[in-house]
């Protein structure tokens, strides 16, 4: 989806800096200590949080109005564990911190987030960020789970220790912000002279681990009882047979739910829009303005919007995934796979993530410390499944495969099939990865270390969220992009007036592409939409639905059987699978070009998957038109 | 002995870190510092890599990384 993935970002302006006021104030922490969620709660803004280390990998802009200091600028940094870090997402932070980012203004205050959970070893940072000596308030988030489970700690001695003021919150519950708000009122006026203080060695592990030991010893810290759940949980879901087993059983229930739940309440939307169309249509009158409208817009808008509710599932069962904790088990269980490909397990994160959209997985391979492996990652993620591909499966797989049973109720032959053009895209990822590390971007693998956080019930209200925010952009995109598209080929299928649509100026440039694609079992309807699909896979839907909307052949079918009638089996496949592999999204490719900071990456990438593309659509056709 | 050797239910004290410096001071902010108790807790389906509890926090590491961890084996914790 094109712009399913820009972030809000607040303006900030550049007023002048006045000595010793705050202005702009930044979260710091370690991973997966939720500064997100702070932030989120901080500012009313909504950037993604979920329960793994690493979901930030890029400052975050907004203004403090959650606690009524909207002039106040909060910047959300990605988590580091110390200020010599290598990975890219940790140098973003260090150098906002430094004021060393350019556009950036530099921050005068700072909020140091620590996961309570786990006080003795994340204060370990509040070292090399006292040092800083900015005005400081420390953060113990989670505090109400510390104390539910038996946790303590004196916060009175450790402000004293540190020599700034620490207050416990809960990000996650909004309580203790108030502390927050009065540190900000406070220091808003121009700052005392600071108590000195004693700060271990910089830069040295060593001394920050007996400094941060001495500390909370003396602060009676106290480490809460970690949840045994946690461990029970793991026993079962990374069981040497449970494990994959439950896995598999998951990735095949939700295709089936996808089916067996979507389909049913996207057919009766279908029906709605419809006959929404029809009635407007009545009110019209025949004439050119119910075609542009409803034969050409609505019928183009309504193919793709249609598909919303099976986008909204999909977009919950990520969100399960990346709030539960279960991903970076699922990063586990993959490591061995990815070892043989020469990539790190840590790279399986993104890869599940673009399951949703490729564009934040992307951005999200800046935790992979490795430059190379990351470039391997970057390269191979557009052929995960993205949520925009689902449209087009989901067409042409009811318009073409019968709903037979495979599994008794459990699992379909429909299922199963969209199922194949997942694995299929999966397997492409892993062939060109290994394919990308033997050759052009060979490098030892660094090692793989990474946190397994505790697992948390995903929230409602996070999941709510996801699902408004992604819904929101997926109605916007259809009433934008869609929109124009199916806007312009209209005109253009009208055009010489009175001719008939082979005839149009859009009949001549499909006929005039139909030569190439012919071989794949397309016709030219399906190459217009090809080449509409350039800017976004689903507009390929819209087109399709505005094209068979203006050809009055079909114009009275609804879009599964104009296709049905129009298309071969094979051909119908193909399409899939030249979509399963095909790179069509300007955003992936404009982001690729950003987090790679050359023309080369995308552009290579770009040619590789369309002639990928055609040349495995080529086979399908084939093979499909011999055997079925 | 080197960490990777650690039976899984078993405890150990973590006695120094053969890694270069980059890895090192990263697993050290993690909790791998001298002198910490370290349980091998479950090995992932594949048999590799394992996940320790080191700290309070889990952490999974390859065979291949902490070979290079040496510790000794220790009774507290262990089960």
């Amino acid at each position: 989806m094109s712009d399913c993935c820009t972030t809000a970002t607040v303006e900030v302006a550049s007023t002048p800096r006045i000595a010793g006021k705050i202005q702009t104030v930044a979260l710091i922490g370690p991973p997966n200590s939720g500064k997100s969620t702070l932030f989120n709660r901080l500012t009313g803004l909504r950037q993604k949080v979920a329960n793994y280390p690493g979901v930030t990998v890029e400052q975050h802009y907004g203004k403090l109005s959650g606690i009524d200091r909207g002039d106040l600028t909060l910047i959300d940094l990605p988590g580091i564990y110390s200020l010599s870090t290598h990975s890219e997402d940790a140098r973003v932070a260090v150098d906002v911190l430094h004021g060393k980012m350019p556009g950036a203004p530099a921050p005068d205050a700072v909020l140091l987030v620590l996961d309570s959970l786990h006080l003795q070893r994340q204060l370990m940072l509040a070292a090399p960020i006292l040092s800083l000596g900015l005005p400081t308030l420390v953060l113990l988030n989670m505090s109400d789970l510390m104390e539910t489970r038996g946790g303590e700690v004196d916060t009175l001695a450790l402000a004293q220790e540190l020599g700034v003021p620490v207050a416990k919150i809960s990000a996650a519950r909004g309580t203790g912000l108030d502390a927050i708000k009065h540190f900000l009122d406070k220091k808003s006026e121009p700052a005392a002279a600071k108590p000195r203080l004693e700060l271990p060695v910089v830069g040295n592990p060593r001394s920050y681990r007996q400094w941060a030991t001495g500390i909370s010893t003396r602060t009676k810290y106290k480490a809460p009882i970690s949840s045994s759940w946690t461990r029970k949980l793991d026993s079962i879901l990374l069981g040497r047979v449970t494990g994959p087993l439950l896995f598999l059983i998951v990735v095949f229930g939700v295709f089936q739910i996808v089916f067996s739940v979507g389909l049913p309440v996207s057919n009766a939307f279908q029906t709605l829009l419809n006959n929404a169309g029809t009635q407007v249509g009545l009110l019209l009158g025949h004439g050119w303005l119910e075609s542009l409208l409803i034969d050409g817009i609505w019928k183009g808008v309504s193919a793709v919007l249609v598909f919303l509710p099976q986008i909204l599932l999909l977009f919950l069962f990520v969100g399960i995934l990346e709030d539960s904790g279960y991903l970076a088990r699922a990063a586990l269980i993959a490591d061995r796979v990815m070892r043989h490909i020469g990539l790190n397990g840590k790279a399986f994160i993104p890869l599940l993530s673009a399951y949703a959209c490729a564009v934040p997985a992307i951005m999200s391979t800046r935790t992979i410390e490795n430059k190379r492996d990351r470039f391997a990652t970057i390269l191979v993620t557009p052929f995960m499944t993205c949520s925009a591909r689902l449209p087009i499966y989901m067409l042409m797989i009811a318009a073409f495969i019968p709903n037979k049973k495979l599994l008794g109720d459990f699992f379909g032959l429909q299922a199963a099939v969209m199922l194949s053009l997942y694995v299929l895209g999966f397997l492409a990822a892993l062939a060109t990865a290994r394919l990308l590390k033997s050759s052009i971007l060979k490098a030892s693998s660094a090692p793989f270390i990474l946190e397994l956080p505790q697992y948390r019930v995903p929230t409602l209200r996070s999941l709510g969220l996801r699902l408004i925010d992604r819904g929101t952009v997926f109605v916007r995109q259809a009433g934008t992009v869609i929109l124009c598209v199916t806007l312009v080929l209209w005109v253009l299928s009208h055009i010489p007036f009175h001719a008939d649509l082979p005839g149009s100026i859009i009949g001549h440039i499909g006929q005039w592409i139909e030569p190439v694609i012919k071989p794949l079992g397309f016709n030219w309807k399906i190459g217009i939409g090809l080449l509409s699909s350039v800017i976004a896979r689903e507009v390929i839907v819209g087109t399709l639905g505005t094209l068979y909307g203006a050809d009055p052949a079909t114009q009275s079918l609804n879009l599964q059987t104009a296709l049905r009638h129009d298309l071969t089996l094979g051909g119908a496949m193909a399409l899939v699978v030249f979509f399963a592999f095909a790179m069509q999204c300007t955003s992936t490719l404009a982001i690729v070009r950003r987090e790679t900071n050359s023309w080369r990456w995308p552009a290579l990438q770009f040619t590789y998957m369309t002639v990928l593309a055609y040349v495995a659509a080529f086979a399908t056709n084939v093979l499909v038109s011999r055997f079925f | 002995m080197a960490l990777s050797e650690l039976k899984i239910g078993r405890s150990a004290v973590v006695e120094g870190l053969l890694l270069p410096d980059e890895i090192q001071h990263h697993l050290m902010h993690m909790g791998f510092m001298p002198e910490t108790l370290v349980r091998a807790v479950r090995r992932a389906p594949a048999g590799d890599p394992t996940v320790y509890a080191i700290d309070g926090m889990e952490v999974a590491l390859r065979r291949e990384t902490a070979q290079w961890i040496s510790v000794r084996e220790s009774e507290e914790g262990s089960r």
